[in-house]
């Protein structure tokens, strides 16, 4: 009884606080994780991690290439050694380059299809995941059954004839990581390079007397000559490229520098201070690894200061992982806006939105965070048009909610934020998702305009239409939609599709300008062109329908449900037109979540046409 | 009078109308997307949007059904719609002048879409390096080209388009002494060499042609393909026939020795080619860069370093074409395209458009009309709330 009375009495000072205590946490969380250090296993880890490599083009830390490595093999960043023991994405890196024995035996190849699994006798029962010694009997295998599967056409290959291709990507792109510091099957680095370089100089002098006609040493000829065929090798393996330039994007293999090493003597000290980290690595030497790595590290500060301030940012990036924290934020999100519809209304609707800035927040930092990393304006790929997507869905939400206060922009934030984020998740299965960009996109005007103009217009439409799915929901299914919340729902889209109308049609012009620049013609009607068009005319439609009459609240609500399914056609549906050509990865299962996301707004139209009287919010005395 | 305008110029004017066509509009460009699966653009754009109604044949037969009204048709019965419903209902106002303005670029868009589609002509320019070259080709169009090279400083060509070249109807033309009969042309077509113990079925008499058996394949439109077109060519004088040739457009149709005909001492070629559009002046391609970011094979940049000799205009001089920036010389735009066989030869597309600003003025106005729309429509909502 007494505690009962307790509660009552403090119930409006909880109220008054709830929102604010649910905001703080989520912000100790961001901010722990943010200041916390990193663990490490003895190793410095961290500062490894940091490193600066060039792959794909790019500049970026060893830890990027080790998580997107992982990504494109594994399926996901967590894995663990042959003990069963828990490994950070470069922990497994490290292995890989400069311990390869061992990192063979680790479970890092992600192979889940039943008829490539059958190939090797294997059943799905064994688990998804297989280590390199396991897959190494079958190579021969693998290759025959790729050289069958690359004289398909792309388009015409069927689900097993995809797959064996891709674990053959897998496998070389494995190959190549092994191969990127040294020779894979080399023992002691530091050693090998020191024979090396005496083998450089002893076998220059014999080339040099043979040349001369003299009498010369075969077998240091022979040596140097070994030598040479070892780092072309090394060469045309390596995929990162560990060795910089200054002032130059150019950066070269290990392979290559040593190549260099033969005609000028001198080993680059990249390479050697590589070899003393990789000799050190092997022999468990913890002090020597750490100081080989600092001391590389604080040479490099001299010529690369711009380049570490970077990467140095980019792995901090990495560790922070705003956008899967803004997944998690989101969910809470929206679980806090429905539980303001069913109780306390203000408290839950406050400590949602509040919450919800503060993830528009992380989301943002996310967003220009990987701008600043780039150089480039925010959306270069369908993955950064994913998180671009989201953000502006969210930043539209929160001036919908600062205007109407009902929790309706706070719930489709979070679900918006949610589903794109998502989206992107999975989009970055197929490598960096920072990639370069093909000549004719390199312009950071036409992205920074066009490219965002009609990125705005696809989250608008979406957002329009998810607005709408709250209205049809909660009309037909509850009692809760009131004339009030109908009115302001019916304003919002309305609204929103005047945003997308102006948005989808400014960004097509824009790009039909690009067009015109670069190739001479403002339309042609490519694939993409067409999707950005359905979007504006569909808008159009919506707004003549209703300046003309006829549609009122229930007609908007369902022509927006279906600007959602002709957003999602311009968004993901012509790029996969192109057979083959994005067909890999994410995109071999996207036809179905897309054609699964199309039949659920077809099935939510179908509810919205149902006469009033069939709607419970409508039917109440 | 009165009956008239209600029953012609009233629907004309409707909103109703309106939607139908955006909606129509929808559908056609939804399945002239999804068309492209399997088609070139090109095809696509003559079969769904440079036309009046997309036309479906029967497998089997050469029936043209127009099954959906095309580009063509639906964008000029929307442009009279808004029109008509501007001269008609419309009443300019403060209010409106939004609307307005957004329609009346949208009609300046349309206009603009039809004087593109019948005056600009895309073409393209490929040169080898350290070659010289004073004409363009176009993508898909052929012509068979009779060139007389007895002069020294300009060949004399005659050139039959690919509508001729259907109909077999024989062509004169002054600077020939003889009369062209098309003997035959195939759209697309495959050529072997007979089996030397073969019969021939070929009316070729004179030429390579004559140890060759042409097959004639259905033509295809499919993206990924190409069609080869080869043509039966019968040459006549008032004295009687000179033979019959086989002459065929291919990849590597100049690397091959040209086929002649020889009358009153003077040599003709026969050729039959992607047809060409002379220029008053020669391209002479310097150098050909093609950049890509290190450890990929993403291509980071393609520049072609020119020089342009014109001696009408006495212009002599280097210029360098490169992504997103064109050459713009008399009324044409030369875009950087690819480059082609090793960075051997540079691919240059040549556009004319004389009406290519329309659409800039066009945009503009709507963008300025959805802008001034929308913003009173906000001002007002504020507004409603604030009071």
């Amino acid at each position: 009884m007494k505690a009962l009375h307790m509660i009552r009495k403090f119930l409006p000072v909880i109220k008054k606080f709830l929102p604010v205590i649910i905001t703080s946490a989520f912000l100790a969380w961001l901010v722990l994780s943010l200041v916390m250090p990193e663990k490490d296993n003895g190793y410095n880890t961290n500062a490894f991690g940091r490193l600066p490599v060039l792959a794909n083009g790019r500049i970026k830390p060893l830890d990027t290439v080790a998580r997107t490595s992982l990504l494109i093999l594994h399926g996901k960043e967590a894995i663990s050694d042959d003990t069963g023991h828990a490994l950070k994405p470069i922990e497994w890196l490290m292995d890989v380059l400069m311990r390869p024995a061992n990192a063979d035996k680790y479970k890092a190849f992600l192979i889940d299809n039943p008829d490539v699994l059958g190939l090797f006798r294997w059943n799905q029962s064994q688990g998804r995941y297989y280590s390199f010694a396991e897959l190494e009997p079958f190579l021969d295998e693998i290759e025959q059954q790729t050289k069958l599967a690359d004289d398909v056409a792309s388009s015409s290959r069927n689900l097993f004839q995809r797959e064996i291709l891709k674990l053959r990507d897998r496998i070389i792109l494995y190959n190549q990581l092994k191969n990127s510091f040294h020779n894979d099957e080399s023992v002691d680095f530091s050693d090998e390079i020191a024979t090396f370089q005496k083998a450089v100089e002893t076998g220059r002098k014999a080339f040099n007397d043979q040349a001369a006609g003299k009498p010369f040493n075969k077998d240091d000829l022979g040596l140097l000559s070994e030598f040479f065929s070892r780092y072309q090798f090394l060469a045309r393996m390596g995929v990162i490229r560990p060795v910089p330039r200054p002032n130059q994007q150019d950066w070269k293999t290990a392979g290559d520098s040593l190549m260099e090493t033969i005609q000028t003597g001198t080993i680059d000290p990249s390479i050697v201070a590589y070899a003393l980290m990789a000799t050190a690595y092997r022999a468990q030497n913890v002090p020597e690894f750490n100081q080989a790595v600092s001391n590389y590290r604080d040479s490099l500060e001299t010529n690369f200061a711009g380049y570490l301030k970077r990467t140095d940012y980019e792995s901090g990036f990495n560790h922070f992982e705003p956008f899967y924290k803004c997944i998690i934020l989101y969910v809470c999100i929206f679980l806090l806006a429905l539980i303001s519809w069913l109780v306390w209304p203000d408290v839950f609707g406050k400590a949602a939105f509040w919450l919800l800035m503060l993830t528009f927040v992380v989301h943002t930092t996310g967003l220009i965070s990987r701008m600043w990393i780039q150089g480039r304006p925010p959306v270069t790929n369908l993955y950064s048009s994913a998180i671009f997507v989201g953000w502006a869905a969210c930043l539209l939400c929160i001036v919908l909610e600062r205007i109407h206060r009902n929790g309706i922009g706070s719930l489709t934030a979070a679900t918006m934020g949610f589903t794109t984020l998502l989206i992107a998740h999975h989009l970055s299965f197929e490598g960096d998702t920072m990639e370069m960009l093909r000549a004719v996109l390199d312009t950071n005007f036409w992205l920074a305009t066009h490219v965002v103009a009609v990125t705005l217009g696809y989250a608008s439409t979406f957002l329009a239409g998810f607005l709408a799915i709250v209205y049809v929901v909660r009309g037909v299914f509850t009692q809760s939609l009131d004339k009030a919340t109908a009115k302001s729902l019916n304003n919002m889209v309305y609204g929103i599709v005047c945003f997308a109308t102006l948005f989808s049609f400014v960004g097509t012009i824009l790009g039909g300008i690009w067009a015109d620049q670069s190739w001479g013609r403002f339309w042609g009607f490519d694939p993409k062109e067409n999707g950005a068009l359905l979007i504006v005319i569909w808008n159009a439609i919506i707004l003549h329908a209703r300046w003309g009459g006829f549609i009122r609240e229930r007609g908007l609500m369902n022509m927006a449900m279906f600007g959602n399914i002709v957003t999602s056609f311009s968004w993901f549906g012509v790029n996969m037109l192109g057979a083959g050509l994005h067909s890999y990865g994410f995109m071999d299962h996207a036809p179905f979540w897309l054609e699964a996301f199309d039949v659920y707004q077809l099935a939510l139209i179908v509810v919205g046409l149902l006469p009033p009287r069939m709607w419970r919010s409508f039917t109440i005395a | 009078m009165d009956k008239l305008f209600t029953r012609i110029v009233k629907p004309l004017t409707s909103l109703k109308l309106t939607i139908v066509c955006l909606s129509l509009a929808m559908v056609l460009v939804f399945i002239g997307t999804l068309a492209q699966q399997n088609m070139d653009a090109f095809y696509a754009q003559k079969k769904y949007f440079d036309t009046c109604f997309v036309l479906w044949t029967p497998r089997g037969t050469h029936w043209q059904i127009p099954v959906f009204p095309g580009g063509y048709l639906l964008g000029s019965v929307f442009l009279v719609n808004l029109i008509a419903a501007h001269a008609v209902r419309f009443k300019l106002s403060w209010k409106k002048s939004g609307i307005f303005l957004a329609h009346s670029g949208l009609i300046l868009l349309l206009v603009g879409g039809l004087f593109t589609a019948l005056w600009s002509r895309e073409s393209q320019m490929v040169i080898e390096q350290g070659k010289t070259k004073n004409y363009a080709e176009s993508f898909k169009d052929i012509e068979l080209a009779i060139i007389d090279r007895s002069n020294a400083d300009h060949d004399v060509v005659v050139s039959i388009p690919e509508s001729l070249l259907v109909k077999k109807q024989p062509i004169q033309n002054p600077a020939l002494p003889f009369t062209v009969r098309p003997a035959g042309f195939f759209e697309n077509a495959r050529l072997d060499m007979r089996k030397p113990d073969a019969l021939s079925q070929s009316p070729v008499t004179k030429g390579m042609g004559v140890r060759m058996d042409v097959t004639s394949l259905p033509a295809t439109t499919r993206p990924e393909e190409e069609n080869y077109p080869a043509t039966y060519v019968e040459l006549l004088t008032p004295a009687g026939s000179l033979g019959t040739w086989l002459v065929w457009a291919s990849p590597f149709g100049e690397s091959l020795p040209a086929q002649t005909v020889a009358v009153d001492g003077k040599t003709y070629e026969i050729q039959l080619r992607l047809k060409r559009y002379y220029k008053p002046y020669q391209i002479h391609l310097t150098n050909l860069t093609h950049e890509i970011y290190a450890g990929t094979d993403i291509p980071k940049n393609f520049a072609s370093q020119i020089r342009l000799s014109d001696l009408e205009r006495h212009e002599d001089r280097d210029i360098l074409i490169y992504m997103n920036h064109p050459l713009r010389y008399r009324g044409e735009t030369f875009y950087q395209y690819q480059t082609l066989a090793g960075d051997k030869f540079t691919v240059l597309e040549v556009v004319r458009n004389p009406s290519w600003l329309l659409p800039y003025i066009s945009c503009s106005l709507i963008a300025l009309g959805l802008v001034t729309q929308f913003g009173m429509h906000l001002v007002n909502f504020t507004k409603r709330r604030m009071a």
